[in-house]
C-alpha cells in the first residue's frame, strides 16, 4: 500500500503530542510501518507547530510535503488554513473552530482572516469544522481538544473502534482514561 | 522487540545496550532527549553538566577510568567542547567514547545553521551518522565498537529530523562489560608537546585505518537501481528524502560513516553511473571530498546552502514529477513563537523597552523578548555574549553606553558561559549592569535542572550554586534580586544601577511559570464597563490579553494571574477574577 500521511497542526501548548502518540501506536498495532515527526524547542513557545504522521508498507521520510496530507488535524482554525497547500486534492480537513490570536493581531499589525472555512472549501478542500472545545469541556476538561479531534478522525478511518480504544487506554494516565474516552465519543458522535 | 521511538530515545537505547555506564550533557535542541532517555536506564549515570565543554571533559575522565562514556550536545554545543575535542583525537580513549553532536538545519531552534560534519574532518574522528531510530540504536552500539578497536572517540551526527523523529526500531538485551583497567600511560594521556608529537603520526595512521575499514563496512552501502543514468551519493535524512522521491529507480550510495569516506568505494560507484549527483543538507562536504577524487557530481548547483531538503524538492530538481498542493491566494498572519502568559521575563523585559535600554541578549526563552511589542533585545550571539559583549560595548563608549546598556542572561546560560565575561568584567572593572534572568530552570529546552536549582538531572537533591554570594566573591558590591512580577521594582532596580558608577547585578527571580510546583492565581477578569480601550495592556505582549470590539478580554484558559497586565491599567479594569466575583 502507498503511504498515508496525516498531520496535526496547531500552537504550541496545545496538546498535539498526545494525539500523535495515540496514533502511532494505533497503526504500529495494525501493523503498519510507521513514522512520527515532531519539532521541539522554539516554536513550542506559542508558535504554530506540526506533527507529521506517516503509515504504509514501507515509510521512507519523516515528513510530508506539499499535495499529499490525506488529512489535516488541526487545532485551531488559522493554523488549518496555514497547512492548507500540504493536503493532497481530494485530502480531508478536521479542525476545530477554536481562534488563537496570534501575536501579530494581538499587537494589531495583522487581522484574524475571516470565513476561513468558507475559503478552505472554495479551495477545494473537503473541511469537517467543529468547536471541539465545547466538546471537550463538556467531557470534563478543555485540555481533550486532542481526543475530540481524534473521534471526529476516526470516521475518516476504517480501523476498528477497539483498535481506538486500545490506543487511547495505552497513551492516557488511568485517572484521565473516562474523560479521554468521553471526548473521544462526543468527537466521533458530533 | 519492536518499537515505535523517538531518534534520540534509540541513541539513549543504543547506549543501555552497548553497556555505556556514564553520560554527561548539557541540553540543546535537538538533542536533549538523549540524555533525559538515558536517565530512565538506572544503569547509566546520567548528569547535567554546566556546558559542553565540561560535559565531554567528564566524560572523557569516565572513559580513561575504564568505563563506556557518552556525551551530547546540539551543533553550537560542538564549538563550546571543540577544545578537548580536538586533543582528544591525540590521546584516543580507554573504555569506548561516543559524542552525539545534532545539528539544526532551518534552524528550528537554534542561532546558526552550522554544519558539524566539518568538526569530523578537521580533528580526525570518525563519524557516523544515522537515517532513522533503528540506524540511530545500530550506530550507537556500532560506535563504541570503532572506538575501542581503533582507539578514538567516535562522533555520532543527529540532525533535528533523525532526533525528533519516531519510526520503528528492533530492541535487544544490554550488554555488560567489565570495566577497562586503569593504567597509567603519560605519553598517552598526558599531551604535552613531547608527548603530542608522537600521538600525531597514529592520529593520521588511525584515519587511514578508519578509511580502510569504510571501504567494506556495511553502514556505507549501495543499493541497486534499474535507471543507470544517475547515481545519488546521500546520508542520514536527505536518504530518506531520496527514497521517497525516487524510490528504487536510481543507483543509490548510502553513507552511515561520512568520515573518513571510502575513496575506492565512491570511484566504483561513480564509474557505475552516467551522472553522479550529491544529495546532502548543509555544506557540500561529501561533494567537495568527490572533487578532490576528480570527479563532478552535481550537488549544491541543485541542491541549497541553507535549510532543509525535502522529498519534493528532490522530486523537482531530479526531473521528476513533484505533487501539488493549494494554498488559500490571501497572506495569512504569522504565529511566531512568543513568551507564555505569566512567564517571569515579561515584566523585566517592560520595564527594559519602557526605558529605551540597549539589551545585550543571551541565549533561552527570553530570547523572545526581542520579538514585538516588547523589542527589548539588541544582540543575540551565542552562549554567554550578554555580559562579555556588554563590558566590550561599554568599555567603547563609556558614559554613553553605561547609562543605558544592559546585558540579560538566564540562569542556566549564566552557570554555562556567563560566569566567566561576569569575572572579566569584575577583574577588569566595567561600570556595567548585568541582568540575570532566574526562572529557576534551563527553560527552552524543556525544563532541565541546572547548578543553580538544587536539584539533578533525575530531580533528587544536589549541589546549588548561590548567584548572590558567587557575584560578591567577584568583587561585585552592588548586587540586588528584584520579583520581575513587581514593574515598581523592576524600573527602581535597573534606573539605580544603570546610574551607578561600578558593576551591578541584578537578579530578576520567580520560577518559570510552567514548573509544575508554581502555583497558578487565579486568571484575571476584564470589566468592559471600566476599560476604555487604550491598550495599554497590550504593551507586554502577553498571548492571554486580546481586543474584542475595542475592549481587552483575558482568556481565562492561558491567564496564570500574574497581574502585570493589571500594573498597567490606569482605569483598574483588570482584576483577580476570583476575588472580583
Amino acid at each position: 500500500m502507498d503511504t498515508k500521511n496525516i498531520m496535526i497542526v496547531g500552537v504550541g501548548g496545545q496538546g498535539s503530542l498526545l494525539a500523535s502518540k495515540l496514533l502511532g501506536r494505533l497503526l504500529l498495532n495494525q501493523g503498519f510501518d510507521v513514522k512520527v515527526s515532531e519539532v521541539h524547542g522554539m516554536s513550542q513557545r506559542g508558535g504554530s507547530v506540526v506533527t507529521f504522521v506517516r503509515y504504509g508498507d514501507r515509510v521512507a521520510s519523516p515528513v510530508i510535503d506539499k499535495g499529499q496530507a490525506d488529512a489535516i488535524v488541526s487545532f485551531e482554525l488559522l493554523e488549518a488554513a496555514r497547512w492548507l497547500e500540504y493536503l493532497k486534492p481530494g485530502g480531508k480537513i478536521v479542525t476545530n473552530t477554536q481562534r488563537i490570536d496570534p501575536m501579530p493581531v494581538i499587537t494589531g499589525a495583522a487581522e484574524y482572516p475571516q470565513d476561513l472555512v468558507e475559503k478552505m472549501r472554495a479551495a477545494g478542500a473537503e473541511a469537517d469544522a467543529l468547536d471541539c472545545l465545547s466538546l471537550a469541556e463538556e467531557a470534563g476538561s478543555p485540555k481533550a481538544v486532542n481526543l475530540v479531534l481524534l473521534g471526529r478522525l476516526s470516521h475518516y478511518f476504517d480501523f476498528p473502534e477497539s483498535a481506538w480504544q486500545e490506543a487511547i487506554e495505552a497513551c492516557v494516565p488511568p485517572k484521565f482514561l473516562d474523560l479521554n474516552r468521553r471526548a473521544f465519543a462526543l468527537g466521533q458522535k458530533a | 522487540m519492536k518499537k515505535l521511538i523517538l531518534g534520540n530515545a534509540a541513541v539513549a537505547r543504543g547506549l543501555y545496550e552497548a553497556g555505556c555506564a556514564i553520560a554527561s550533557s548539557y541540553p540543546g535542541t535537538p538533542s536533549t532527549e538523549i540524555t533525559e532517555e538515558a536517565a530512565k536506564f538506572p544503569e547509566i549515570y546520567c548528569e547535567w553538566a554546566p556546558n559542553e565543554k565540561v560535559a565531554m571533559e567528564a566524560a572523557f575522565g569516565a572513559s580513561l577510568a575504564g568505563k563506556r562514556a557518552f556525551c551530547a550536545m546540539k551543533h553550537v554545543g560542538l564549538n563550546v567542547a571543540a577544545d578537548p575535542l580536538f586533543t582528544m583525537s591525540y590521546t584516543g580513549v580507554n573504555a569506548g567514547l561516543l559524542i552525539a553532536v545534532a545539528d539544526d538545519p532551518a534552524m528550528h531552534s537554534s542561532q546558526n545553521e552550522q554544519d558539524s560534519r566539518h568538526y569530523a574532518k578537521a580533528a580526525k574522528l570518525p563519524m557516523l551518522e544515522p537515517a532513522d531510530s533503528q540506524e540511530a540504536l545500530a550506530f550507537t552500539k556500532l560506535a563504541y565498537e570503532l572506538s575501542e578497536r581503533f582507539d578514538t572517540p567516535v562522533l555520532l551526527k543527529m540532525c533535528t529530523r533523525v532526533a525528533h523523529s519516531q519510526s520503528v526500531a528492533e530492541l535487544s538485551d544490554r550488554q555488560e562489560l567489565e570495566a577497562r583497567p586503569y593504567e597509567k600511560n603519560p605519553a598517552k594521556y598526558v599531551m604535552a608537546p613531547a608527548n603530542a608529537v608522537r600521538r600525531h603520526p597514529i592520529v593520521e595512521k588511525r584515519l587511514l585505518d578508519l578509511a580502510a575499514w569504510a571501504e567494506t563496512a556495511s553502514v556505507n552501502r549501495v543499493e541497486e537501481g534499474a535507471d543507470h543514468s544517475t547515481g545519488l551519493i546521500t546520508s542520514s535524512t536527505s536518504y530518506q528524502y531520496v527514497k521517497e522521491a525516487c524510490g528504487d529507480r536510481f543507483p543509490i550510495l548510502k553513507l552511515g560513516m561520512v568520515w573518513p569516506l571510502p575513496e575506492r568505494k565512491i570511484r566504483d560507484f561513480a564509474a557505475s553511473v552516467d551522472r553522479l549527483a550529491v544529495v546532502e543538507e548543509g555544506d557540500p562536504f561529501l561533494e567537495d571530498y568527490c572533487r578532490g577524487l576528480g570527479l563532478a557530481p552535481a550537488g549544491k548547483e541543485l541542491f541549497p546552502l541553507t535549510g532543509e531538503l525535502s522529498q519534493n524538492m528532490v522530486a523537482e530538481r531530479l526531473g521528476l514529477p513533484v505533487p501539488a498542493g493549494k494554498a488559500l491566494e490571501e497572506a495569512l498572519p504569522g504565529r511566531p513563537p512568543v513568551m507564555c502568559a505569566g512567564c517571569p521575563h515579561r515584566g523585566l523585559f517592560y520595564t527594559l523597552s519602557r526605558l529605551g535600554c540597549t539589551v545585550l541578549g543571551d541565549i533561552g526563552c527570553y530570547t523572545l523578548g526581542a520579538m514585538p511589542p516588547l523589542s527589548a533585545m539588541d544582540m543575540t550571539l551565542c552562549m554567554g555574549a550578554s555580559i562579555s559583549g556588554l563590558h566590550g560595548f561599554n568599555k567603547a563608549l563609556g558614559r554613553e553606553g553605561e547609562g543605558r546598556a544592559v546585558a540579560v542572561i538566564g540562569d542556566s546560560t549564566f552557570v554555562h558561559s556567563g560566569m566567566t565575561g561576569l569575572a572579566n568584567a569584575a577583574y577588569n572593572q566595567s561600570n556595567s549592569t548585568v541582568i540575570i534572568l532566574d526562572n529557576s530552570i534551563t527553560g527552552m529546552t524543556g525544563h532541565q535542572q541546572n547548578p543553580t536549582t538544587g536539584l539533578n538531572l533525575r530531580g533528587e537533591p544536589a549541589g546549588k550554586l548561590d548567584l548572590e554570594a558567587l557575584c560578591r566573591a567577584m568583587g561585585i558590591r552592588r548586587v540586588r534580586v528584584v520579583d520581575p512580577y513587581d514593574l515598581k521594582a523592576c524600573g527602581a532596580a535597573v534606573k539605580e544601577e544603570l546610574a551607578a558608577e561600578e558593576l551591578s547585578v541584578i537578579i530578576s527571580r520567580r520560577p518559570c511559570a510552567l514548573l509544575k510546583y508554581v502555583e497558578r492565581k487565579p486568571a484575571l477578569a476584564a470589566d468592559p464597563e471600566k476599560c476604555r480601550g487604550c491598550k495599554a495592556c497590550m504593551k507586554i505582549g502577553c498571548p492571554a490579553i486580546s481586543m474584542e470590539e475595542g475592549k481587552a478580554r483575558v482568556d481565562a484558559t492561558q491567564c496564570v494571574g500574574c497581574g502585570v497586565c493589571a500594573q498597567l491599567c490606569g482605569f483598574g479594569a483588570l482584576a483577580g477574577g476570583k476575588e472580583a466575583e
